[in-house]
């Protein structure tokens, strides 16, 4: 399998000493022989990104200017609407439908020459910790196909950890980046709320979704970052301003940063990976960070409001599933019928508990008592952010408890499942920007990923963090 | 704390949400919603009571495009995804009127 960075291919390409589409033939030939076996994809777009990758090496041969991302291979989670490409959410309720339109990431990477290889994989309307709740049947670990590539972004991260793309996107809710970035041995980052727009990715919880890359470096999560963030117009929770430069800060190191330690950090993590953590303080240390303690008394109850907040977002933005606009559509004698009958066939087991959940939740009678005290909970969160970020510029964590985990682990019960977000959640609740970065290997010699976490906007001195933990590993 | 979820509670949720499920899927959500109430009750540790709820991470207010004229979604594109179409529009069963 030939590795080659998005950095890398962005440069050559536009130098004309690499062609684009023999990138593209490395990656489909990496495909053919292990798609069978990973399943990242649910889709792979093989005649569409040749033609693109072709349009590509003329543009270059005719000496036109081409984007920050000529012939770099994307694979997209299929959440994201990508026009006349089927988009599914993993779920049989949208199968078959065809976008009328992008998403504004997706039109941002291919202004700059992406060249994207396919849709990929997730657990259904990304609800899960482990790809196993997707309706087209679970995704593979690449490293090890006995275990879990974790979830919701499990395909994603399949897709650039068996080198079928150069990197890929998700979406992270409640850590859904960054876990299978973490199980992935990858790069993963979600950008603070409202960095990135949101339109056209299929809304699960509108006020913790973001849009993020994996990769394989941290210089090439910059590089993408750089690409899809900054306002849009479009997205009235997109933030009113440009994107944050993230390349030019990778060489600054950590000197004289302050990197908070968790001293209540929720218990529960292997040993491997609190070793591996451990490390990774010593080396931000060595290059001239001080490390400083700090308390977040209520992360451990962020997965409670988590579980309260998330489904009840996702109850209210999932009633458009409704078999009248798009995707299944079972008949009955009248209205309600179908509605009921629609939604019954087409959700899986996973999505149909937290649409409950979330409407009892929200529903006359308990509001009060669960959806308005997980508001306040979720207050408390951000404000013990608020107050460790008074005395530290970054905070590391682990990304997930565990390295990746086996097949049917955890499945039988959802609080086990739950709790692989532990550590993930509490970012998405605040709003504020994290990344997982590659640390050396736990049990099994499986990849153990080091969670850097930053207040909002802190997307350059995440990055730093993050930069000078890669060249530490 | 209210009481614990009841299985008749359970089935009206279901049809709130406009869910038909399964005798068996109304027992399982039973049990599981329960068990996920349950947990629930960690929160009743903390003093919520002068805590502002937090709607939203980042406190913004209107923010509005500028009224530019742009084309829409193509409509044909857009039926072409209906279950059904009819005259240019998504047709449905009938709302009102249906005798059983």
């Amino acid at each position: 399998m030939i590795r080659r960075t998005v950095v890398d291919i962005a440069t050559q390409v536009a130098a004309g000493s690499l062609s684009a589409a023999k990138v593209l033939e490395e990656n489909l030939a990496a495909i053919d022989a292990r798609e069978k076996e990973i399943h990242a994809f649910n889709v792979v777009t093989a005649d569409r990104a040749r033609e693109r990758a072709a349009q590509i090496d003329a543009d270059v041969k005719a000496g036109k200017k081409v984007g920050r991302l000529a012939g770099v291979t994307i694979a997209l989670k299929d959440n994201m609407c990508t026009r006349g490409v089927e988009t599914t959410c993993s779920s049989k309720i949208l199968a078959g439908w065809k976008p009328p339109y992008d998403a504004t990431v997706v039109r941002r990477l291919a202004d700059e020459g992406a060249v994207f290889v396919g849709k990929t994989n997730l657990d259904e309307f990304a609800m899960g910790s482990s790809t196993e709740n997707s309706a087209f049947g679970p995704t593979r670990n690449p490293l090890d196909t006995s275990r879990v590539p974790g979830g919701s972004s499990g395909g994603s991260a399949a897709a650039v950890a068996a080198g079928f793309s150069a990197a890929s996107f998700g979406s992270d809710t409640g850590g859904s980046i960054r876990q299978p970035a973490a199980l992935c041995g990858l790069v993963g980052v979600k950008p603070t709320y409202g960095v990135v727009s949101r339109l056209g990715l299929v809304a699960f919880g509108s006020s913790l979704d973001q849009i993020g890359p994996f990769a394989t470096t941290v210089a090439d999560a910059a590089l993408l970052m750089e690409v899809i963030a900054g306002h849009d117009p479009l997205d009235s929770t997109s933030l009113p301003q440009p994107a944050p430069q993230l390349l030019n800060v990778l060489p600054q190191g950590v000197k004289g940063l302050r990197i908070g330690r968790v001293v209540d950090l929720p218990e529960g993590s292997s040993p491997d990976v609190m070793a591996r953590l451990d490390a990774a303080f010593d080396s931000l240390r060595t290059a001239g960070a001080t490390v400083v303690d700090v308390k977040l008394p209520s992360m451990s109850f962020g997965l409670t409001a988590y579980y309260l907040v998330a489904p009840a977002e996702a109850s209210s933005n999932l009633a458009r599933f409704d078999g009248v606009r798009y995707g299944l559509r079972v008949d009955a004698k009248d209205l309600n019928a179908m509605y009921g009958a629609t939604r019954a066939a087409g959700f899986g087991d996973e999505v149909k508990r937290r649409i409950m959940l979330g409407t009892y939740a929200l529903s006359a009678g308990y509001y009060d008592a669960y959806y308005g005290k997980a508001l306040k909970v979720r207050r408390l969160i951000a404000d013990d952010f608020a107050k460790a970020y008074e005395k530290c510029d970054a905070i590391l964590t682990p990304t997930s408890p565990t390295v990746a985990f086996k097949f049917g682990d955890k499945t039988s019960n959802p609080l086990a499942m739950y709790l692989c977000d532990v550590f993930t959640i509490p970012t998405n609740l605040a709003g504020h920007a994290a990344m997982s970065v590659p640390f050396g290997s736990g049990e099994a010699d499986l990849p153990v990923g080091v969670q850097v976490l930053a207040p909002a906007l802190g997307e350059a001195t995440m990055f730093r963090v993050a930069a000078e933990l890669e060249r530490a590993s | 704390m209210p009481e614990p979820i009841s299985r008749e509670t359970v089935a009206k949720v279901a049809r709130l949400a406009r869910l038909d499920l399964t005798e068996a899927e109304v027992d399982r959500m039973t049990t599981q919603l329960a068990g996920m109430l349950d947990h629930f009750r960690d929160v009743d540790a903390l003093d919520l009571s002068k805590v502002e709820p937090m709607n939203q991470p980042i406190p913004l207010t209107n923010v509005l495009r500028d009224d530019v004229e742009q084309p829409s979604l193509d409509r044909e594109e857009v039926l072409g995804n209906a279950p059904a179409a009819q005259d240019g529009r998504f047709r449905v069963p009938p709302i009102i009127g249906f005798e059983e």
